[in-house]
């Protein structure tokens, strides 16, 4: 699961009104190399929740230089897109959990998926 | 990337070991996944550079396929992790690192679409038709793909389906187009079917929302 996915998974358990952004536990990191296509990460970052974003980054120790608010015309700013992109592409939690804020509820990641199945009871 | 060249490395494609009946799990034929991805970027350019979600994305051929199209990134959700497991394996073997999976179920999704509202520029599938006592998955699949998609959603349907599903893009305000017409070669992928393959005719459909 990557840092981009991970920005959008939510906790839609019932009655949980509170279910984002869920907290991040990594037990298994990869960092990888994927192609760079900036237009494609500026069109992405629109979609984001910034604060979120660093969050999670920063709790799994890989925030690095990216900075924690968005920086003015970011779509033509190569360096800081360079950063983003690694931050949402590039580093996957292999194995870990993603925890529910409001309940404490996880949500294991298994072999890089994360499972965001509900029990019938939560439905 | 020609389109003979996509059909074969598509191919390539692990597809399921035991496939579930009641999931209706089959796999996307290389070449009907070829021809559906290959005019959805030569006639529409929804797939190089995009955020694709792929909805029942099984073992993957559409993720596959769009990411070897140059997708930004490719989202499959399913809600089997056999099936996953077959998918995250193939990414592997083909190294395609822009496929992005997710375990959940796309029926939940549809009551609490949360961040995925609106997210995706374009959305692909080959849903369940209902045939396995889940009759109407195909249009909570639809409805949930025209919730999650800002531009276009590239989708499989029972030809005999068409008319009520013309009524329903009316009903939602979408523009609908049967691209082409396939007929599915289903190969007797369960023990219980008497013939060896079944036909099926189906329409390839691309919605598509009315300018503001």
């Amino acid at each position: 699961m990557r840092l981009l996915t991970h920005n959008m998974l939510t906790s839609h358990v019932k009655g949980v009104t509170n279910g984002y952004p869920l907290k991040l536990q990594a037990e298994n990191i990869k960092v990888m190399s994927v192609d760079f296509n900036p237009e494609f990460v500026a069109r992405m970052i629109p979609k984001l929740e910034w604060q979120a974003l660093v969050q999670a980054a920063e709790s799994i120790g890989h925030l690095g230089d990216l900075p924690r608010e968005l920086v003015p015309e970011y779509e033509s700013n190569e360096e800081f897109l360079k950063m983003a992109h690694h931050v949402l592409m590039e580093v996957e939690v292999i194995e870990g959990n993603l925890e529910c804020p409001e309940t404490g509820r996880k949500f294991p990641i298994k072999n890089g998926i994360p499972n965001m199945l509900l029990n019938e009871d939560e439905v | 990337m020609r389109l003979k060249e996509l059909e074969s490395y598509l191919q390539d494609v692990e597809t399921f070991e035991e496939p579930k009946v009641l999931l209706e799990q089959y796999p996307t034929s290389p070449h009907i996944a070829a021809h559906m991805l290959y005019s959805m970027q030569t006639q529409y350019s929804s797939v190089e550079g995009r955020l694709v979600a792929d909805l029942g994305c099984g073992c993957g051929v559409l993720c596959a396929g769009a990411a070897m199209l140059g997708a930004g990134a490719c989202v499959g959700f399913d809600i089997d992790e056999d099936a996953l497991s077959v998918c995250q394996s193939n990414c592997a073997e083909l190294e395609l690192d822009t496929v992005h999976l997710i375990q959940a179920d796309v029926t939940h999704l549809h009551t609490c679409p949360g961040r995925w509202h609106k997210t995706f520029d374009t959305v692909i599938m080959n849903p369940p038709f209902g045939t396995k006592k889940n009759w109407g998955i195909d249009m909570i699949f639809l409805r949930t793909a025209l919730d999650m998609a800002t531009e276009s959603v590239y989708s499989l349907h029972k030809t005999s389906t068409r008319q009520h599903i013309k009524k329903k893009a009316k009903e939602w305000n979408v523009n609908m187009e049967v691209v082409a017409e396939l007929r599915f070669d289903l190969p007797a992928t369960y023990r219980f079917h008497k013939h060896k393959s079944v036909d099926i005719e189906v329409d390839f459909i691309r919605f598509s929302f009315p300018s503001k």
